[in-house]
């Protein structure tokens, strides 16, 4: 009846996961309370969850990111302080068999969970106001993209309380992820929960692909696109490249584990380097797909807060272009050491050091933009400012990483992880957290405070150098990653360091909350009523904040780069359209919500093999998706007079507020 | 050693070891005791240096720009300057020079230091057979017949052959002190050659994540002169045991934290059977295995 689920799949014996799982219960239960308290369980299901409105999904991906990101930062605590504590004698407080899981978990939240959904939220939120769209092309489609991403993450958080996370590392390398080495179920959760979140994201990919392409507003060309938008754009030609390598190759491996399959086995022919080849095919451009919206923001908010036109646009848009390209040809620089050749070798390490080119030219137009510019050190600046100059370093040490040479002793060292947490913190999501300081009010309709703002991004940064600096020096003396003992005692007090670190970044996290927290019980005094805080010069901020649902009463006719900042510049920005015309719009619709339910059931199932309720949850969310397209009962019109109200309550707010 | 020298790189790579041993720690790789390790090491400082040239610049900049031309203060304003050619082509064309420069370098030191590539000696290499294991490391050394765990010696300046293979999940063969690594897999052998220049013992690891046992994967390299070589082997010769096919799969099952195990004789093709028996789908090392050839499964506490 319940396959291979016993209640012995519930460690009660381990104090730390029952008690993060009785936190996480009852911080569940806290908030169900305070929806039914508040009376908002309507208003979340028509609000939210049943959405098709790309604004508010990009609100739930972010939400989704933010705590995820809680439980992702929760494991590299407990990894530091626990390498910290188990030098010499001492064996940690964490035996192996949950070490292990936690730097799985750790790495696959941190990518899967954090950064994808925060770069799938932005963009859902940002996108289509830039290019002058009422939606995205499919917003069901969109709606079923959040909630698969959704259900991934729902089943790595139940492998916390209900068996076990997979003790791979986030990579899941075979065989040692086989059946052979890994008879547990925690390869199974990251198999079916990546195999479901990444469905989600390729439908994103390919949602936001036709969406940039056939819906951009009319005179908009392709290259007087936004630059946020470009990267959007290049970062889901990745995604739909690159993500059903990873489908192929997680089906292999469950092929593999389930049906005595020997695609990566070490026997009978199979191959685990094919593994790892198909696995980084995908991860190389993942780390792009990861990185690319970020320098988009960071070309937006620097344009922006030094009130200057983006230096070389033209450009910008071609080193992205290259490095999407380029991100195709670089892959096997993640194994070096597996024994290629050394022309197979070299010719990766080269092509690697091409990406550093288009790369250095973006670093250089960005800061050519602040030159001879008027810059407003905000928060978004000052995160953008903290990512040039970390990121500097980390791209230094990645091009090192790129020479086979010193690869072959710095491959798999605490110098790589110091190397990938310093772009991939001081890169993507330094970029994302501007992001969320500099579209925030867009989304709600008032600003974040600054002063928590500023006091965040000073920890983040300074706890990110001491704790990640102290892993370089690491790598150079030896130190592999993942490591559940350390046998020297010399390293402990670097470790030291490196826990310090992670607290002064706890610090940043919790004020990360704590400025949202406060921003939000004091929206009243912080409302920006015009819906252009700061001076904006793409068209999302020439709409009302929060936007409309509709998005923009009369979609804009737009001639050039930073099309609002030219209408500015004529004087058009209030002056309301002459008519206004009916609006075609998308119903909301639950099927989203329940297809993911029925994956959700369906993976749960597939990993502890309750055959039935895996083909129950497969027939579900197959027929439920049969019968949304039979539904015909999908848009409705908006009737101008009510466009006309809501237009004109926003003229007059705005107009209230002198500029 | 005749391999191509670069006085100006090591002296480099010198300087950059000394400033981190001021430090008092112990860098294993910026103060390597091999030939190959001073090749890795030297690649890591110059790249490093000629990076720097770029990177520098670019930080100053970044704290520069932005306080220089903040809001407020009366510097110099062009809104709308989007473009110049001579600037775009200055923005390309430095770290354009710089990677071409790396890429070269790259080239030529990924060759000389393909991990394939016998060292040139005067002394002929001696052949160790490397087998990553549940979690140890066993080293056969098929010349001399002898096998030990946990614990191989080499001569000082004779270069070693190893050829390195797992008979478990993939690991990473690793000495920091002597330089580069190889991954060991299961079902294939991969080369990689190193020497010791100086006597000492140097800790050995697995760089790839194995399972439950991995941190404790250690070996020590000792690496003496030639007759502290010799008495090193006659000492593992009278040892007493060998290793057969049934030892080994008492030795295969899965330990952490294995202690140093010394073995007098090896069966003949010893390693090469570990190797075929994949091919095959069976062999004379497997009967210790589960239908898959995995360790049984753990059970929690």
């Amino acid at each position: 009846m319940f396959g291979k689920l016993t209640l012995d799949a519930i460690p009660f014996h381990d104090p730390i996961i029952m008690g993060a799982g009785a936190g996480v219960m009852l911080g569940g239960l806290a908030l169900a309370a305070l929806v039914t308290r508040l009376g908002r369980w309507r208003w979340l299901w028509t609000e939210y969850i049943t959405s098709v409105d790309h604004k508010k999904i990009g609100i739930m991906y972010i939400v989704l990111a933010l705590v995820m990101l809680l439980r992702g930062f929760a494991d590299a605590v407990m990894m530091r302080t626990h390498q910290m504590i188990a030098v010499g004698e001492n064996t940690g407080y964490l035996p192996p068999e949950h070490y292990d899981q936690v730097f799985t978990a750790h790495g696959v939240i941190m990518i899967f969970f954090v950064a994808m959904p925060f770069v799938a939220g932005l963009t859902n939120l940002i996108v289509p106001l830039q290019i002058g769209a009422r939606d995205v092309a499919y917003p069901f489609l969109n709606s079923l993209s959040f909630w698969l991403t959704a259900s991934g993450a729902a089943l790595v958080n139940v492998s916390l309380v209900v068996g076990e996370f997979a003790k791979t590392g986030w990579a899941a390398y075979p065989p040692l992820s086989g059946i052979a080495y890994s008879p547990d179920v925690g390869v199974d959760y990251y198999i079916w929960s990546l195999q479901i979140a990444g469905l989600g994201s390729l439908l994103t990919g390919v949602n936001f692909f036709v969406t940039i392409l056939r819906m951009r507003a009319p005179g908009m060309k392709l290259m007087e696109m936004p630059i946020f938008t470009w990267s959007a754009l290049c970062t889901n030609v990745l995604i739909i490249a690159a993500f059903p390598i990873l489908t192929v190759t997680l089906a292999l491996l469950g092929m593999d584990r389930y049906l005595d399959a020997h695609f990566f086995t070490n026997d009978l022919g199979g191959s685990q380097m094919m593994y790892v080849n198909l696995f980084w095919a995908w991860g190389h451009p993942e780390v792009y797909i990861l990185i690319l919206p970020a320098f988009g923001i960071f070309s937006e908010v620097t344009a922006t807060f030094s009130e200057k036109r983006l230096f070389g646009y033209r450009f910008m848009v071609w080193a992205l272009v290259g490095i999407t390209v380029l991100s195709f040809v670089v892959w096997l620089h993640h194994f070096f050491t597996m024994g290629a050749g050394a022309n197979v070798n070299a010719f990766f390490g080269i092509s690697t050091m091409f990406i550093a080119i288009p790369t250095g030219v973006k670093v250089f137009n960005w800061l050519f933009t602040m030159y001879r510019g008027r810059l407003h050190f905000t928060p978004p600046l000052l995160w953008t400012i903290g990512f040039i100059v970390t990121f500097a370093i980390g791209g230094m040490t990645g091009v090192l990483l790129a020479m086979p040479g010193a690869d072959f002793v710095l491959h798999n060292s605490l110098f790589l992880v110091a190397h990938f947490h310093n772009v991939i913190i001081g890169g993507a999501l330094f970029g994302y957290l501007a992001g969320l300081n500099y579209w925030f009010p867009k989304a709600f309709g008032f600003t974040l405070d600054e002063r928590l703002g500023k006091a965040s991004f000073w920890c983040w940064l300074v706890g990110f150098y001491i704790a990640f600096m102290p892993l370089y020096a690491l790598g150079l003396m030896g130190m592999t990653r993942r490591l559940n003992h350390i046998a020297d005692p010399a390293w402990q007090p670097w470790l030291i360091a490196a826990s310090v670190g992670t607290a002064i970044i706890g610090l940043g996290v919790v004020l990360t909350v704590v400025q949202l927290v406060v921003s939000i019980r004091n929206r009243a005094q912080r409302l920006d009523l015009t819906g252009d805080p700061w001076n904006g010069r793409t068209l999302e901020w020439s709409m009302a904040s929060p936007p409309p649902f509709y998005n923009f009463a009369r979609i804009p006719e737009v001639y050039g780069i930073d099309s609002w900042n030219a209408s500015k510049a004529r004087g058009e920005q209030i002056s309301p359209p002459a008519d206004y015309a009916d609006i075609h719009m998308p119903r909301n619709t639950a099927v989203g919500f329940v297809i993911s339910g029925f994956l959700t059931a369906f993976g749960f199932a597939m990993v502890w093999h309750i055959w039935w309720l895996a083909i129950a949850g497969a027939l579900g969310a197959v027929a439920s998706f049969v019968w949304r397209a039979f539904d015909r009962d999908v848009d409705y019109m908006v009737p101008a007079a009510e466009v006309r109200r809501i237009e004109e309550a926003h003229l007059v707010r705005a107009g209230g507020e002198a500029r | 050693m005749t391999r191509p020298k670069r006085n100006w790189l090591r002296h480099l790579a010198f300087a950059g070891a000394a400033v981190a041993l001021l430090g008092g720690c112990d860098f294993a790789l910026l103060d390597p005791r091999g030939e190959i390790g001073v090749q890795n090491r030297a690649l890591i400082v110059s790249s490093t240096l000629w990076m720097l040239v770029v990177v520098l610049p670019v930080i100053v900049m970044a704290l520069l720009f932005p306080w220089w031309f903040r809001a407020g203060r009366q510097a110099k304003y062009t809104p709308d300057w989007e473009s110049e050619q001579r600037l775009e082509a200055v923005v390309w064309g430095i770290p354009f020079v710089i990677v071409t420069f790396m890429a070269v370098g790259a080239w030529t030191s990924t060759h000389e230091l393909d991990p394939k590539r016998p060292i040139e000696s005067d002394h002929p290499p001696i052949k160790v057979e490397v087998v990553a294991l549940d979690w140890k490391w066993l080293f056969v050394y098929p010349e001399l017949g002898i096998a030990s765990v946990n614990e191989m010696a080499m001569p000082v300046n004779v270069p070693v052959a190893f050829s390195v293979t797992s008979d478990s999940v993939m690991n990473s063969f690793f000495i920091p002190r002597l330089g580069s690594q190889i991954y060991a897999m299961a079902g294939m052998t991969n080369r990689l050659h190193l020497i010791a220049d100086k006597s000492g013992e140097y800790p050995g690891i697995s760089a790839n994540y194995s399972g439950r046992g991995f941190s404790g994967m250690r070996f020590t390299a000792r690496a003496m002169p030639q007759e502290g070589f010799d008495a090193w082997v006659a000492a593992v010769r009278a040892s007493g045991r060998g290793l057969d096919w049934e030892s080994y799969a008492a030795l295969a099952a899965p330990s952490e934290s294995h202690p140093v195990e010394h073995y007098a004789s090896v069966v003949p093709g010893f390693y090469e059977s570990l190797i075929d028996k994949y091919r095959a789908g069976t062999g004379p090392g497997a009967p210790h295995r589960a239908p898959h050839g995995g360790h049984p499964v753990e059970t929690k506490e």
